[in-house]
């Protein structure tokens, strides 16, 4: 009998996925949901086992499925193996390898937790120092310095708490994770609880992934089931508890310290650091708090050594990174590969230009408080240290495309836009900033005073950037910013 | 603003002790209230406030933050239109317009039997424009027949 694998993930719902799996269920054939691969651009996909080969199908309908199964490699809509896949193959996957090959809550629970119960807290941090692991969120501060301010702190109660708010526009990964792959982030976190200490974690997910909270949910009903969390972690006598809690719509709170407020059932309103949280972070508590890209690096980490995830990488940019191709571009999708990889070969490489067919005009890089850059910069190499030359960073790794039709303009004014809706409202550069920026833009966008008004909107600028509490407002200029400099045309029509 | 009252306090009530002990229990209660009726309304504010003792104005004050905890009954039909970068650069804009157009209502004003609101992703940036109905994720959007798509 036929195996054919069609994922759960959201992006393969969204597109259809339930019809083909109704459709494959009707043949008769054996179906697996897996998780997704991140080729987002083919999803629905659909893979069949056939002579001892995974085939996979692309953008499938289900009134394509019988003709699958019939034709196999012949069917037009036949990607070729899943092992031949260029944009599969190009890749390097640390994370992500065993996102998709399976249904995620059949992937083995457990790969490295068993021995690091063994190891002493000291020389888990210590490996997590080898690797150079840097915070995958979006400031790319080094994980282990975290690590060890949690564990140096006192504290009788300390806590793991994950970063799954991911509410940049043009990122994915954290939701692709947590669809595909949900055991790696348990494993990652309950790892960090042994290094430091914490006997408490939390996954902070944002509510617009339903799908993502349902399979991470029984991830963790099968974790507890299998003495992998709780309070004697395989019998070690050591504890974890691990907690699934959403969020109620506040891009805010992916800041970290909104999102601790949150998580205590408050307001998501900002905290002034310091104190850090790995000092003081939830109810007052010692807490490590990390994207789930960087937890889920963990496990890899432990398994084959830091040095082996820092010998990718370029300088103080190691291992990998996985980067979110969105917008205008005809593949876009999830692509994990090391540090040092070019814009260029990611846009156009792995992404085939845009969509739409016509000129890339800019990419937007490390969601909507990234910056704006021109093609001509798309030979910079993607590190952190690079990036930041340009005047812009990689944040969580979305990068947004977009074609010669876009008014940057438009896009400066829905930065500020953007600040104002989701802005906490603590203080008032953001606050205040974000209203004025808008409507300051909006008078640009009409032609009046411009001159003056582009003066303005420098200097308010200037004091969002240097006053504000937190990133939501010092980063809201450099979209802004980005776009004024590099496309000075859009401003003065 | 008029009161909003609604039969449901015993209930709301329950729920709030259930998560009472809960970290974030608040919000744990709030989230469910609105998932049970739709939102929340004065009175299940001051019945989550009693239980978790706090005042009334923290608890206005959490549900006046977040874009989730809706303080009027929502109506059938609730669309969601991602208004972000990543679907802008592909016409997020013409698809809000054409959906405005199809339920003759403008994005983010209230109406009796259909929502139309913003969202700012919904994590289908590489299939991008997309949007939301009932709950339901659509990728392509721009390609989506709208009638066909939204329960009329």
């Amino acid at each position: 009998m036929t195996t054919a694998f069609v994922p759960l993930d959201t992006a393969a719902v969204a597109a259809g996925a339930d019809a083909v799996a109704a459709a494959v269920a009707d043949t008769g054939a054996a179906i697996i949901r897996n998780g997704s691969r991140g080729m987002c651009w083919a999803e629905p996909t659909m893979e069949i086992e056939y002579g001892g080969a995974r085939l996979a199908f692309g953008n499938v309908a289900a009134s394509d499925v019988a003709g699958i199964f019939q034709q196999h490699e012949r069917h037009a809509k036949c990607l070729g193996e899943v092992s031949e896949i260029e944009y599969l193959q190009r890749q390097t996957r640390a994370v992500f390898d065993r996102a998709g090959t399976s249904h995620p809550l059949e992937l083995p629970k457990t790969t490295v937790v068993e021995e690091c119960l063994g190891r002493d807290p000291k020389s888990l941090i210590g490996e997590i120092e080898t690797s150079g692991l840097r915070g995958r969120g979006g400031a790319g501060f080094p994980a282990h310095i975290k690590w060890r301010t949690v564990f140096d702190t006192p504290g009788e109660q300390k806590y793991i708490v994950c970063n799954a708010d991911e509410g940049d526009s043009g990122t994915f990964a954290d939701r692709i994770l947590m669809e595909g792959d949900p055991y790696r982030l348990i494993e990652g976190m309950t790892i960090a609880g042994l290094a430091t200490g914490a006997t408490k974690g939390y996954v902070y997910l944002r509510s617009e992934y339903p799908i993502a909270a349902d399979v991470f949910q029984a991830a963790l009903d099968n974790a507890y089931a299998d003495g992998l969390l709780g309070t004697n972690i395989l019998g070690s006598g050591k504890a974890f508890d691990l907690e699934l809690f959403i969020g109620a719509g506040a891009y805010i709170c992916g800041e970290e310290t909104s999102l601790l407020e949150s998580l205590e059932g408050k307001r998501g309103e900002i905290r002034v650091k310091p104190p850090v949280p790995a000092v003081s972070g939830l109810f007052g508590a010692p807490t490590l708090v990390h994207n789930v890209i960087s937890f889920a690096a963990v496990p890899a980490i432990m398994k084959h050594g830091g040095a082996w995830y820092a010998d990718m990488g370029v300088g103080r940019s190691t291992g990998t990174m996985a980067f979110q191709l969105a917008g205008n571009v005809l593949r876009g999708g999830l692509i994990e590969v090391p540090f040092g990889i070019t814009i260029d070969e990611v846009v156009n490489g792995f992404g085939g230009g845009t969509r739409s067919g016509r000129p890339i005009r800019t990419i937007q890089i490390g969601g909507p408080l990234g910056a704006y850059l021109s093609p001509d910069e798309f030979d910079t190499p993607l590190t952190y240290e690079a990036i930041a030359e340009l005047g812009a960073g990689i944040g969580h790794g979305g990068i947004v495309v977009f074609d010669d039709t876009v008014d940057l303009a438009q896009q400066a004014h829905y930065a500020f836009e953007f600040c104002e809706v989701e802005s906490c409202g603590k203080c008032t550069p953001c606050r205040l900033g974000s209203v004025r920026g808008k409507e300051t833009m909006s008078g640009i966008i009409e032609g009046r005073d411009v001159e003056q008004k582009l003066t303005i909107i420098e200097g308010l600028c200037e004091v969002m950037e240097t006053a504000s509490l937190c990133q939501m407002g010092g980063m809201t200029p450099i979209p802004v910013l980005s776009a004024m400099k590099r496309f000075p045309e859009d401003f003065r029509r | 603003m008029a009161e909003i009252e609604t039969k449901g306090d015993a209930v709301a009530r329950e729920i709030a002790q259930e998560h009472r002990d809960r970290v974030g229990g608040v919000l744990i209660a709030l989230r469910e209230i609105v998932a049970r009726f739709g939102f929340v309304s004065r009175t299940q504010e001051h019945d989550v406030a009693e239980v978790f003792n706090l005042s009334r104005a923290e608890v206005r004050g959490i549900v006046s933050f977040y874009h989730d905890l809706k303080t009027r009954p929502q109506p059938p039909v609730q669309v969601r239109v991602c208004q972000a970068e990543a679907c802008q650069s592909v016409g997020a804009r013409e698809l809000t317009r054409r959906v405005e157009t199809h339920l003759g209502v403008k994005l983010g004003e209230p109406s009796d039997g259909v929502s139309l609101d913003a969202v700012y992703c919904l994590g289908l940036c590489a299939q991008a424009p997309s949007m939301m109905v009932n709950g339901r994720p659509l990728a392509r959007a721009d390609l989506c027949d709208l009638a066909e798509e939204i329960p009329a």
